[in-house]
């Protein structure tokens, strides 16, 4: 479903945060994408919804070369993908709800269907009844479950995670972790990056390991979940 | 197409709230809009105004063709038959020389002309062209000029022509005024949308990242741009509006002075809807330069 093919990025200045990785995520799978910080895993998470571009190799969605996909092209790929960032990224001057509908208006859903959409969205993260409520009442916690509630909205095949639990304590980690492992168990194909692998530990996820951009370890590879005990 | 729809209604509710969000701004940029468009607005309808009033007063120009004195009849109706055929002719009449002689006796030169032995004066024939083009009536009155037994043709359209020169500079003028106020406009809300911009970007970042296209990103922008335009046409309406309502009494009564009814009118409905038509233009050629400039980066 999603294929790194020899990948690497480069910055200018000479900066290589990825080189040669490669690796297949199937569908409907769910991968735990660790590293320390600077291993490269933003960079590789970016590379998906073509917010960054391979200086070599490709990335296959669906068996589409997204690594030289027009520009116009790119916003279609976006909506059918799930979309959940270190930080909630929200628009604090707009309602809960109107932040979770928004992949759906600019999709054009009729109102009356996405209203529907957002409600099942908000219900799906625990946040059911609080679309009135403005972001900068919730909590880092709340916040982020929003973000995943606008994520899952238009209902994607694909969920990718940059850090979603950095800035929680952790209960709101253990929580947020709980949604991803839920969702996987719905059928989507979910990539989530964290540095703290054990949050996802109960479901034995797959887990690759970056390590200054290459890649260092792959559980599904390694043929075994040992690996998994091992700290990043 | 329902989404098509769709996106726009959202767009333009999305650039409304916007307008409306920031009422004094709005009004403030709309005034300035307003201003600015009513002073070319009310040159063109003081120059409407002006020319009707020169309709009125001098009516169609007159072109008087004297036949020479040795004319006969027989010529008289051969030129009579020639100019019944010309296409810009809308009218004519023939002064018989004993008529033309009569008129001018009874105008109180009759001691004068008892002196003369014969009738000095010829056949004339006063024609009536079509249209106000005072290059036409030239071309007619050379062109006469050049038949045979016509001895002079006069044109008493000379300062029809001046005054027609002057309404042509004086609109001249104003599209210059337009041009310049028109420019001011759409730098007014080149500088109104970057704004805009500037406090949104968190909000297009995440559309972006959502799957956004930019014409999705670009509408409300334009929308705002067209609306802002529209709302200064509007103020720039009323000011017009209310100009001719301050200066109707006083002109009417200027024009009694001179033994004239002269009612100084409005903008039709035509040309009020091209005076908001054209606000809403420039307001969206000033979205559409500023956003093409300044979204590209964000």
């Amino acid at each position: 479903m999603i294929v790194f093919e020899d990948v690497a990025k480069r910055y200018a200045g000479g900066y290589t945060a990825l080189a040669g990785v490669s690796f297949e995520i199937r569908h409907g799978e769910l991968v735990v994408l660790s590293g320390h910080s600077g291993a490269g895993k933003s960079t590789l998470l970016k590379l998906i919804p073509v917010i960054e571009r391979p200086s070599a190799g490709r990335v296959l969605i669906n068996g589409q070369d997204v690594s030289h996909l027009p520009k116009a092209a790119i916003p279609y790929l976006r909506r059918n993908l799930g979309l959940v960032l270190q930080e909630s990224r929200l628009l604090f001057d707009r309602s809960v709800f109107d932040n979770v509908m928004l992949p759906l208006v600019i999709t054009g859903h009729p109102p009356r269907d996405a209203a529907r959409r957002v409600a099942a969205a908000l219900d799906r993260v625990g946040l059911d009844g609080r679309g009135k409520e403005v972001p900068a009442g919730l909590s880092g916690g709340e916040q982020q479950r929003v973000a995943i509630a606008r994520a899952i909205v238009n209902r994607p095949s694909i969920l990718i995670a940059d850090e979603p639990t950095a800035h929680l304590d952790p209960a709101y980690a253990a929580d947020i972790a709980e949604l991803f492992l839920s969702f996987n168990e719905a059928g989507v194909t979910v990539l989530v990056s964290t540095h703290d692998a054990a949050l996802f530990a109960a479901s034995r996820p797959r887990r690759v390991v970056l390590a200054k951009g290459v890649l260092a370890e792959d559980t599904h590879s390694a043929g075994g979940w040992a690996a998994y005990e091992v700290a990043p | 197409m329902s989404n098509w729809f769709y996106l726009h209604a959202r767009a333009i509710a999305h650039a409304l709230r916007r307008l409306f969000g920031q009422p004094v701004g709005t009004l403030l940029s709309a005034l300035v809009v307003g201003i600015a468009l009513s002073l070319p607005g009310g040159g063109y309808l003081l120059l409407d105004n002006l020319a009707s009033l020169a309709r009125g007063v001098s009516g169609t120009p007159e072109i008087s063709v004297f036949l020479d004195t040795q004319a006969q009849k027989a010529d008289a109706d051969a030129l009579e038959a020639r100019l019944k055929a010309l296409p810009q002719l809308a009218s004519y009449r023939f002064v018989a020389r004993d008529e033309a002689l009569k008129q001018l006796a009874a105008s109180g030169l009759g001691d004068v002309l008892g002196g003369l032995g014969d009738n000095p004066l010829p056949d004339a024939f006063v024609l009536t062209p079509r249209g106000e083009d005072p290059e036409l009536f030239e071309r007619m009155a050379a062109d006469i000029g050049t038949w045979p037994r016509v001895a002079h043709v006069q044109l008493d359209s000379a300062w029809v022509a001046r005054l027609h020169a002057l309404l042509e500079l004086g609109r001249l003028a104003v599209l210059m005024l337009a041009g310049l106020l028109g420019f001011a406009l759409v730098i007014v809300t080149f500088n109104t949308i970057r704004l805009q911009i500037l406090t949104q970007r968190q909000e297009i970042e995440v559309s972006r990242l959502l799957g956004a296209t930019d014409p999705f990103i670009r509408r409300p922008f334009y929308w705002f741009g067209g609306l802002q335009g529209a709302l200064g046409g509007l103020v720039a309406l009323g000011t017009v509006w209310a100009g001719v309502q301050a200066l109707g009494q006083p002109v009417a009564r200027l024009a009694e002075t001179y033994g004239a009814v002269f009612v100084l009118g409005g903008p039709d409905w035509r040309a009020s809807a091209a005076i908001v038509a054209f606000a809403a233009f420039l307001g969206w050629l000033g979205a559409v330069i500023s956003v093409r400039r300044h979204l590209a980066g964000a």
